[in-house]
């Protein structure tokens, strides 16, 4: 049967252009511009898809983008949607939801045993046991289901893009281009976004043959050639966030749109009607019917039949007479005008007034349609019903907008009451049905955001209101209820009026939990046309008026966007250090940290246990070379300088002498550890202090800000991309470091530059600052100096660093190294409650000083510390721990796994962890429990693990001397 | 999206500055009680009203405060923060 109509005046399709693609591996032919629905029911292929619950025949509904039932899934994509993507040559389709094919779908018997799968089946079905939910979760998950996601996919991202305009207008129908024409009017840039592929929203498809419409249909055209117009097409405004910003999904990737003013006109979704078997293949909304007609010039049906309850329906089967298509009769609710019914008897239409309770009759595919109508039933034969009973705003963007929406009892309808500043609805969202009226409309909402966007005060002679129609164009109860059920409310989830009028029963009688536990609007559509009724139906068990009875909260996303729109392309910055190209070309694996890209290691052996383990031998045994650029870097100077120190760290700052450093720890008011760092004392008004490689933001930021909020004569500046630095390490790092000191007489000598002490010189020629650190527990130097000067530096120390054995050693070494040492990771051992007591860092926090940040809360955290951080150990060989893992005793957890690894220099597994005190008193084991199940008793021992007296500090190695270092 | 106008540096975008809270009053740590002290650090007073907070703009390091309703998120006045102003 071919279902293809003579040309319409302003379809979309070129049919000179056939196009052929398979569903289910059979052939169908349609042309450029249709879509999948419009071409397979052109075909006359009258099984779209199956529905998700019972596995029913569905046809077509609203051709809208709301199809869900006819949703099939491509070798690329999953649950593409039938009735609005375009057909490509050579597309293979499979239909989403079916056991079998769309004609036999072995799933279809699930409708028979309906009466036994109640609304909330599986709430209060598969609860219990609770051990056999493993295996009801894989049959419901198998049966609950939409598309398959091909997890062989190729990876795209998109571009995410900023556009900013003046006046952005969402919907191009008549009400929106008469506010763009108005705002253009105004001088002002205006962006158009409309979801279809061409403008002019029902102009075409409900005004076909309408004179009035000609002249917009015009300056649609002159509208176009604007340079002050941009016009996203097949693009959604997603959501609304907040001063005009606006998330527009468009067919290349995700635009934030910025605006002065906002104007919705989005207009309305048609409302089925919920009557026994609405959901047949041939019952569709009228609208549906009308754009499958003007667009793709495919008829709806050969024989059909129009359920209206407005002047649309009546337009509707006028339109479709024109186009060529049969209409027998239109079956209104109400009553109509003489001249009206006159207009339709005249084309052959047959008309029924005052129709109530119509029933759709068919197996398969619909053939007929019953009704009372003047105390009769009556029957007829068609292939097609098209109904017409209202319409439910497109609201979510108003609603995400803050907008408040009322229920007018006259017009049947919500509408807007009060906008927000800025953002304007018109059009049928706004009430407004007439050609003329919505076109009026619109130019009134442009007029008003444009003098918004240009700052002027809103023209107050101008009623919101004033266009809205005189009539209902809704039917305020389009439901009609049957003793055998099978009325949908919902088409994505196949909810039936017995399924609301049980959860109602049940006590779920406020929408919110109506909506969660009949799963009412919570399909791909999102209730799109489902809401609205169950709305009704929830006000009218509950004698609610609609008002009271509510509505749910839309929130973005509208429509689904793919994550691939979401996650865009990186769109953040990525800082380097400048070895940067030295790390690639020796291996360097790569890890992020905060911005900064980093070496975990270098890949020298043959895997990264080996090379890691290398690494952390030759700082022990040798010398290695750390990158450590990232740390944060700040210089501090002033009169007040010594007293700003006191004041943001735990320990005492004051009293430090120029040329020492000193553990700098930070902690916030409420005595959270927040970072640390090492404090050098330049002269009396001068410290530079290094922060964490993650925290060096956060740190500027509360240093800068307690300046203002303490009103010191003190600067912070921020050095960190100016500065680099790196650590050199292990017991050659005194006779490597000699080599390259360039300032003549510069002592180095383990007296005259002393553990703990800064000094400053040249070295490889370049002005430096040296500190004598021991993070890693071994002699070592913190290199600091210019960015340019560093890779001078760093390869002047590997020229002379190959007979010592010089080796760069990476993120994962220096962990492992400082935690043999027992130092502690800001971050990592402590978390977002730790405060010193329990980091072992008492010896940090000095209160003799009168006040410093965090002081009154520390003072109380020393008395009540309930955590402490411990070492443990276990044999080698033993599975290793992982951080996290949980220390579990008689069945209580009493701590987490911090730190943990397998340590080469220590011949044993070391870690730390957080646990309670209370529990810690007499326990000499921790047992935790590994992540697959069973559980290692590790053995708890004082830290550090390694050179407890600190003596490594003071054993430097030089080549004259044959042997190493003792471990 | 949300722009600020800030006189020394022009209309900015929000993004590029950081919230720092609300200016409050740190009790002093010499005699505050228990009781203050946890009021200050654990409760915060949230209620919509027009509050003066500190924004930092990350660019340029420059702090502000901004006067905003949190009823409406509409930010009434700007200006920059000198030295010892919140006390």
């Amino acid at each position: 049967m071919n279902r293809r109509l003579p040309p319409q005046p302003h379809e979309w399709i070129d049919r000179t252009r056939p196009v052929s693609f398979t569903l289910e591996g059979q052939t169908f032919k349609g042309f450029d511009g249709d879509v999948i629905s419009s071409a397979l029911w052109a075909n006359g292929q009258s099984v779209l898809g199956r529905s998700f619950k019972y596995h029913r025949p569905r046809g077509l509904l609203s051709m809208a983008d709301h199809d869900i039932n006819a949703m099939y899934d491509t070798p690329e994509r999953p649950n593409v949607r039938g009735d609005v993507t375009p057909i490509e040559a050579g597309m293979s389709l499979a239909p989403v939801n079916t056991f079998g094919t769309l004609a036999k779908d072995k799933g279809a018997w699930l409708q028979t045993v309906s009466r036994f799968l109640p609304v909330g089946f599986y709430y209060q079905t598969f609860h219990k046991p609770k051990a056999l939910f493993p295996f009801w979760e894989k049959i419901i998950r198998r049966m609950a289901g939409l598309g398959q996601v091909n997890t062989d996919w190729p990876a795209e991202r998109s571009v995410k893009r900023y556009h900013h305009t003046d006046v952005a207008i969402i919907g191009a129908g008549v009400a929106g281009l008469s506010a763009a024409k108005e705002a253009m009017n105004a001088g002002l840039d205006v962006l158009l976004v409309d979801e279809n592929p061409h403008i002019g929203g029902s102009l075409d498809t409900h005004y076909p043959f309408d004179e009035h419409a000609d002249g917009l249909r015009e300056s649609v055209q002159a509208l176009e050639a604007s340079p002050n117009l941009t016009v996203m097409t097949r693009s959604y405004a997603v959501g609304y966030y907040g001063d005009h910003w606006l998330g527009v999904k468009t067919p290349s990737g995700l635009v934030k749109v910025s605006a002065k003013s906002v104007v919705v006109a989005t207009g309305v979704f048609e409302q089925p009607g919920v009557f026994r078997n609405n959901d047949l293949p041939g019952v569709m909304n009228a609208s549906g019917a009308e754009r499958l007609v003007a667009r793709y010039g495919v008829a709806p049906c050969r024989v059909g039949v129009v359920l209206s309850a407005n002047p649309e329906g009546v337009q509707a089967a006028l339109n479709m007479i024109r186009a060529g298509v049969t209409v027998k009769a239109l079956l209104h609710t109400g009553r109509l005008s003489a001249d009206v019914r006159a207009s339709l008897t005249e084309v052959g239409v047959h008309v029924y007034e005052g129709v109530e309770s119509p029933e759709a009759l068919g197996k398969q595919t619909l053939q007929g349609v019953q009704f009372e109508a003047g105390s009769q039933t009556h029957q007829l034969e068609c292939d097609g019903l098209m109904m017409s009973f209202g319409w439910a705003p497109a609201g979510a963007l108003l609603y995400q907008a803050g907008a408040r929406f009322s229920y007018s009892e006259s017009l049947a309808q919500l509408l807007p009451v009060t906008l927000p500043e800025g953002v304007f609805a018109c059009g049928r969202i706004n009430g407004v049905f007439d050609l003329q009226d919505k076109a009026q409309d619109g130019a009134r909402a442009g007029r008003q955001a444009a003098l918004f966007a240009k700052g002027q005060p809103l023209d107050p002679g101008i009623d919101e209101a004033g266009f809205r129609a005189k009539q209902a164009h809704s039917h305020p109860y389009p439901i009609w209820s049957h003793p055998k059920g099978k009325n949908f409310v919902d088409m994505d989830e196949d909810i039936q009026l017995k399924d609301l009028k049980a959860a109602i029963a049940q006590g779920f009688d406020n929408v919110e939990l109506l909506k969660r536990y009949s799963t009412l609007g919570m399909g791909p559509s999102q209730g799109k046309h489902s809401n609205m009724n169950g709305i009704r139906i929830l006000a009218r068990l509950t004698q609610k008026t609609i008002v009271q009875a509510g509505s749910t909260t839309a929130r973005p996303m509208f429509h689904p966007v793919p994550v691939a729109d979401l996650a865009g392309q990186r769109f953040r910055p990525r800082r380097q250090t400048p070895m940067h190209d030295w790390h690639a070309t020796h291996q360097a694996q790569w890890m992020e940290t905060g911005p900064w890209y980093r070496p975990e290691y270098y890949a020298t052996e043959s895997d990264a246990t080996a090379s890691i383990d290398a690494e952390i031998d030759a700082v022990r045994r040798k010398v290695g070379l750390i990158d450590v650029s990232t740390l944060g870097k700040l210089t501090i100077f002033g009169p007040d300088a010594a007293e700003f120190m006191d004041r943001a760290y735990t320990m005492r700052m004051a009293n430090m002498k120029v040329g020492t450093t000193r553990y700098g720890l930070m902690v916030d008011d409420s005595g959270v550890v927040i970072d640390d760092g090492v404090v050098v004392r330049f002269d009396e008004e001068t410290f530079y202090v290094t922060t964490t490689s993650t925290g060096s933001d956060q740190a500027y930021q509360l240093l800068t800000r307690k300046v203002i909020e303490w009103g010191l004569d003190v600067i912070v500046l921020n050095r960190t991309g100016q500065l680099a630095a790196m650590n050199l390490a292990g017991p050659f790092s005194q006779a490597l470091l000699q080599e390259v000191v360039t300032q003549p007489d510069f002592d180095l000598s383990l007296t005259g530059f002393p553990y703990l002490a800064a000094r400053e010189t040249e070295v490889c020629g370049c002005a430096v600052t040296l500190v004598r650190v021991g993070f890693v527990g071994e002699l070592g130097y913190e290199i600091h100096c210019q960015q340019a000067d560093a890779l001078t530096i760093w390869q002047g120390l590997f020229a002379k660093g190959e007979r010592y054995g010089l080796r760069p050693f990476g993120v994962e070494a220096q962990r492992q190294l400082r935690l043999e040492k027992g130092h502690i990771i800001v971050g990592q051992d402590t978390d977002g409650l730790t405060h010193p007591f329990e980091a072992s860092l008492k010896w940090a926090v000095h209160f003799k000083k009168p006040y410093f940040i965090g002081r009154s809360a520390l003072q109380r955290h020393k008395a009540r510390t309930q955590r402490q951080l411990v070492g443990f150990e276990l044999p080698l060989h033993q599975p290793l721990p992982e951080v996290s893992n949980l220390v579990i005793a008689g069945g209580q957890i009493r701590g987490r796994v911090t730190s943990v690894g397998r340590s080469r220099t220590l011949n044993k597994i070391v870690g730390l962890a957080m646990v309670d005190v209370d529990w810690l008193q007499n326990a000499t084991l921790l047992p935790i429990r590994l992540s697959h199940g069973p559980s290692v008793e590790a053995k708890r021992v004082s830290l550090p693990f390694y050179d407890a007296q600190g003596e490594r500090q003071n054993q430097p190695l030089s080549l004259d001397e044959p042997q190493e270092a003792n471990q | 999206m949300k722009f600020v106008e800030c006189a020394p540096i022009g209309r900015r975008a929000l993004s590029e500055f950081v919230y720092a809270g609300p200016v409050r009053k740190e009790p002093r740590n010499e005699t505050v009680s228990d009781a203050d002290l946890s009021e200050f650090l654990y409760y915060h007073w949230n209620q919509p009203a027009v509050q003066t907070e500190l924004w930092q703009h990350r660019p340029t390091g420059i702090w502000f405060y901004f006067e905003r309703d949190t009823a409406t998120d509409r930010i009434e006045r700007v200006y920059p923060a000198t030295k010892g102003a919140a006390q």
